[in-house]
C-alpha cells in the first residue's frame, strides 16, 4: 500500500511551480515515502537544494528547508551536516546544477563521503532557463542552444560520483517509481555520501525539442529505451542485500544500485577529533 | 587569565574569532590570509570546534552559511581573489540573512595581482562586490590587538543584525608581529562547543518579520522549528514572493537595518582633530603612518588631525560630517587610487576640500609621504600638483 505523505508536504504552498508531465514530482513522492518508511521526524529532516526546477521542490517539503545558490547546494550542506550531525539532510539538485556548475563541489562532497544524500534529477536539459544543453545531454539532441544537435558527448554522473569515492552510488527513473523508492530508502540509511540520479523528463523543452510527446509518452520512452530495465524492474532486482547487484546497462547508462562501500564518515572523523581536544 | 603575546595579526584574527564563541571555521588556502586557516585547524577541535577545507572560496562561505544556520558560529577568511569568489555567498548572506564572518586579508590586485604585497583596493569591492542592493558591514582594524577585537565584535554584529560582516584588513596588519592580550586556550575550552541560542517559538516562525527595524533572532535548523530559507526575495515566512509591494518592503528594511555605528565600540578614532584645520583620513595600517604624520605635522606647526574608522562600511557619515564645519582640507590616504576617498568626498565634499594621498606599487605608505602631502595642502599658496582635487 501507498503511505498517503501529505503530512511532509507544505500544502498552503501549492500549487506547485512545475509543468504538466514533468517527472519531478514523481521523484518527490519516493523520495517522502522513503523518508515516512524510515520514520524520519520532520524535525529532523532538513533539504537542501540549489538551483532549478528540482531545487525548487524543497520548499514544498515541510522541513528545514535550504534554497541555496546554483550548484553549491552540498557546500551548504556540508557546513549544515557538520554543524548538526543529528539531522538527516537531503540534498535535491538537477543535471546542470550538480554536475556542471556545481561538479567540483559533488565530487568533493563524494571523496569527503559526508553523510547527505543526494538525488540528482536527470532530465538532460536547463528546464527552468528554457531548455539549454546540460552535461547530461547526448550527442545529436536538439536543445534551444544546440539547434543542430548537441556537440558534445555527456557526462554519467554515477561513474563520475563513483570515481571520486563516493560511497553509495545509484540510477534509477521517474518510471519506477517504487524501484526509486527502494533505493532512496537505502540511500538513506547509508552512512556516509549516497548519490541517487533519476531520469526525469521535462516534455516543455527536451520533449518538444526532440518531438518525443509529452509527459505520457516520456515516461514511456523511458520504459522502452531502457527495455533491460523493463525487465529488471519485472524481476525486482534493483536493491539487493549486498548491494553489488546485476546492473542493467543501456545506451550507455547503468541502473540500479552501481556501488556500495564502506569508509569513515567525514562528519564522524571531524567530531573524533573534536572529542579528541585536538589529541589524535 | 589572557595575557601579553607578540602574535601576527592572522593569529589574533584566529583569537578573536575562538574567543566570540566561533565554532566553524571552512576556508581555502590563499596568502596573506593563510595564518587564519592554519591557526583555526589547529585550535578548533581543541575548544569543540570543526575545521573543514574546502574546494574554493564559493563552497567556503557556503559551508559557513550552513553552519551558522546549524547554530555555529561561522568564519572564513580569504584575500582579494578568492574575496571575488565569495561575493556570490555575500550576496546570498546578506538577503538570506544568515550571520557569518569573512576576513579578507587585502593584497594587491587586480587578479591574481601581486600576492605578498600589501594594498587596500578590495574597500569597493568589499561594499559592492555582489549583484543588487544589500547592507555590507566591513570593519578596518589597524593593528594586532584591534585585529583581535573587531574579528569578535564582528561576530557580535553579525549576530545582531543577521548579517554578513566582512573583517578588512591589508597583509601589513596580517602578517606584523605586536604585543596583544589574548586569551588562554584554557578559557576557550571552558565555553566548549558553544551554539547561538535559539528563541523559543510560540505559533509559526517568521524569520523575516522585523521588529523596530531589526529581523528575529535565527532560530537554528535541527531546534523543532521548520522554515524555510532562500536566495529569492521572499516575504515575512521566508517563501519567495513577486508582489512588488512586499518585494519593495522587504529590499528597503533590508537596506535600512545596520545603523552607522553598528555597536559602540567601532566609533572612528579621531587624533587631534579639535583644531584641525587639515585631517588625515586613513585606516588600516596606512593609519599608522598617518598618525606619525599628524605627529610630525603638529611638531612643524601644522594643525593636523586623524580620522580613523573602524566601519568603512556603513561609512560613519555622522560622525565624519561633524568635523566638515571647520576643517579645510580631508587627506584621505590609501593604499589604492582612491576608493575611500570617494565616500568622503560623497560626505564632506560639499564644506570641505577633498585631496588623497595614494600608494598602489606593493608598499605601504610612509607617514613622509602623507606628511609631504598635509604640508603641501596647507602651505599658503597651494601648488597646481598639491590640489589634486576628487572629482565630484
Amino acid at each position: 500500500m501507498i503511505p498517503d505523505v501529505r503530512g511532509y508536504l507544505r500544502e498552503a504552498r501549492m500549487p506547485h511551480i512545475l509543468c504538466p508531465g514533468c517527472g519531478h514530482g514523481i521523484v518527490l513522492g519516493a523520495m517522502l515515502r522513503a523518508v515516512h518508511t524510515l520514520g524520519i521526524p520532520q524535525d529532523r529532516l532538513a533539504v537542501v537544494a540549489g538551483i532549478g526546477c528540482s531545487s525548487r521542490l524543497a520548499g514544498y517539503v515541510d522541513a528545514c528547508t535550504l534554497h541555496t545558490t546554483h550548484g553549491r547546494a552540498l557546500a551548504f550542506a556540508t557546513g549544515l551536516k557538520l554543524a548538526r550531525p543529528e539531522l538527516v539532510v537531503i540534498v535535491l539538485t538537477g543535471d546542470g546544477d550538480g554536475l556542471s556548475i556545481g561538479g567540483n563541489h559533488l565530487i568533493h562532497a563524494a571523496r569527503r563521503n559526508v553523510d547527505l544524500t543526494c538525488i540528482l534529477f536527470n532530465n538532460a536539459v536547463y528546464g527552468m532557463t528554457g531548455g539549454q544543453v546540460a552535461p547530461t545531454t547526448q550527442p545529436g539532441w536538439l536543445a534551444s542552444t544546440a539547434p543542430y544537435g548537441h556537440a558534445e558527448p555527456a557526462f554519467d554522473g554515477c561513474a563520475l560520483v563513483q570515481g571520486a569515492g563516493g560511497t553509495f552510488v545509484a540510477r534509477s527513473m521517474a518510471y519506477d517509481p517504487l524501484g526509486l523508492q527502494s533505493i532512496l530508502t537505502e540511500a538513506l540509511q547509508h552512512r556516509g555520501f549516497s548519490y541517487v540520479e533519476v531520469l526525469t523528463d521535462c516534455p516543455v523543452y527536451f520533449g518538444r525539442y526532440n518531438r518525443l510527446g509529452e509527459g505520457p509518452e516520456l515516461l514511456w520512452s523511458q520504459k522502452v529505451r531502457f527495455g533491460e530495465v523493463g525487465q529488471m524492474l519485472q524481476a525486482k532486482r534493483f536493491v539487493t542485500p549486498d548491494g553489488t547487484a546485476p546492473a542493467g546497462r543501456v545506451e550507455g547508462l547503468r541502473f540500479g544500485i552501481l556501488h556500495r562501500s564502506e569508509r569513515p564518515e567525514f562528519t564522524h572523523v571531524c567530531w573524533s577529533q573534536v572529542r579528541q581536544g585536538g589529541n589524535p | 587569565m589572557a595575557r601579553l603575546r607578540l602574535v601576527r595579526g592572522n593569529t589574533a584574527c584566529a583569537y578573536g574569532a575562538l574567543s566570540a564563541g566561533c565554532r566553524f571555521y571552512a576556508g581555502y588556502p590563499i596568502t596573506p590570509s593563510s595564518e587564519v586557516a592554519e591557526e583555526m585547524a589547529r585550535l578548533l577541535p581543541r575548544v569543540g570546534g570543526v575545521f573543514v577545507q574546502m574546494e574554493d572560496e564559493m563552497a567556503s562561505l557556503a559551508a559557513c552559511i550552513g553552519a551558522s544556520l546549524g547554530g555555529l558560529r561561522s568564519m572564513t577568511a580569504t584575500s582579494g581573489p578568492g574575496f571575488t569568489l565569495m561575493q556570490e555567498h555575500l550576496g546570498y548572506a546578506a538577503l538570506a540573512e544568515i550571520p557569518c564572518v569573512v576576513v579578507d586579508v587585502m593584497r594587491l590586485g587586480p587578479s591574481t595581482g601581486f600576492p605578498t604585497a600589501p594594498a587596500q583596493g578590495d574597500v569597493l569591492q568589499a561594499r559592492w562586490g555582489s549583484h543588487g542592493d544589500y547592507p555590507m558591514v566591513v570593519l578596518a582594524p589597524a593593528g594586532v590587538q584591534e585585529v583581535f577585537e573587531l574579528t569578535a565584535a564582528a561576530f557580535e554584529v553579525a549576530d545582531r543584525f543577521r548579517t554578513p560582516v566582512v573583517v578588512l584588513y591589508d597583509e601589513v596588519v596580517g602578517h606584523m608581529m605586536e604585543p596583544a592580550t589574548l586569551p588562554e586556550l584554557s578559557e576557550l575550552v571552558a565555553s566548549g562547543t558553544w551554539r547561538r541560542p535559539s528563541p523559543p517559538v510560540q505559533g509559526t516562525y517568521l524569520p523575516y518579520a522585523y521588529r523596530e527595524g531589526t529581523p528575529p533572532p535565527l532560530v537554528s535548523f535541527g531546534e523543532g522549528t521548520r522554515y524555510h530559507v532562500t536566495g529569492l526575495i521572499h516575504d515575512e515566512s521566508g517563501f519567495p514572493t513577486q508582489d512588488p509591494g512586499k518585494v519593495g518592503e522587504m529590499l528597503r528594511r533590508l537596506n535600512g537595518k545596520v545603523p552607522e555605528i553598528p555597536t559602540d565600540q567601532l566609533h572612528p578614532e579621531l587624533v587631534a582633530t579639535g583644531d584641525a584645520e587639515v585631517v588625515v583620513v586613513a585606516y588600516g595600517i596606512t593609519a599608522r603612518a598617518a598618525h606619525a604624520a599628524v605627529r610630525q605635522a603638529r611638531e612643524l606647526g601644522v594643525r593636523a588631525g586623524l580620522f580613523r574608522p573602524r566601519v568603512l562600511w556603513p561609512s560613519p557619515a555622522t560622525a565624519l560630517r561633524e568635523l566638515s564645519g571647520r576643517v579645510g582640507v580631508f587627506v584621505v590616504a590609501e593604499m589604492n587610487f582612491g576608493q575611500w576617498a570617494r565616500e568622503v568626498e560623497r560626505l564632506v565634499g560639499r564644506w570641505a576640500e577633498v585631496v588623497t594621498v595614494n600608494q598602489v606599487d606593493g608598499t605601504p605608505l610612509s607617514p613622509q609621504t602623507i606628511l609631504q602631502r598635509v604640508l603641501e595642502v596647507t602651505s599658503p599658496v597651494p601648488s597646481a600638483a598639491a590640489g589634486r582635487r576628487m572629482i565630484s
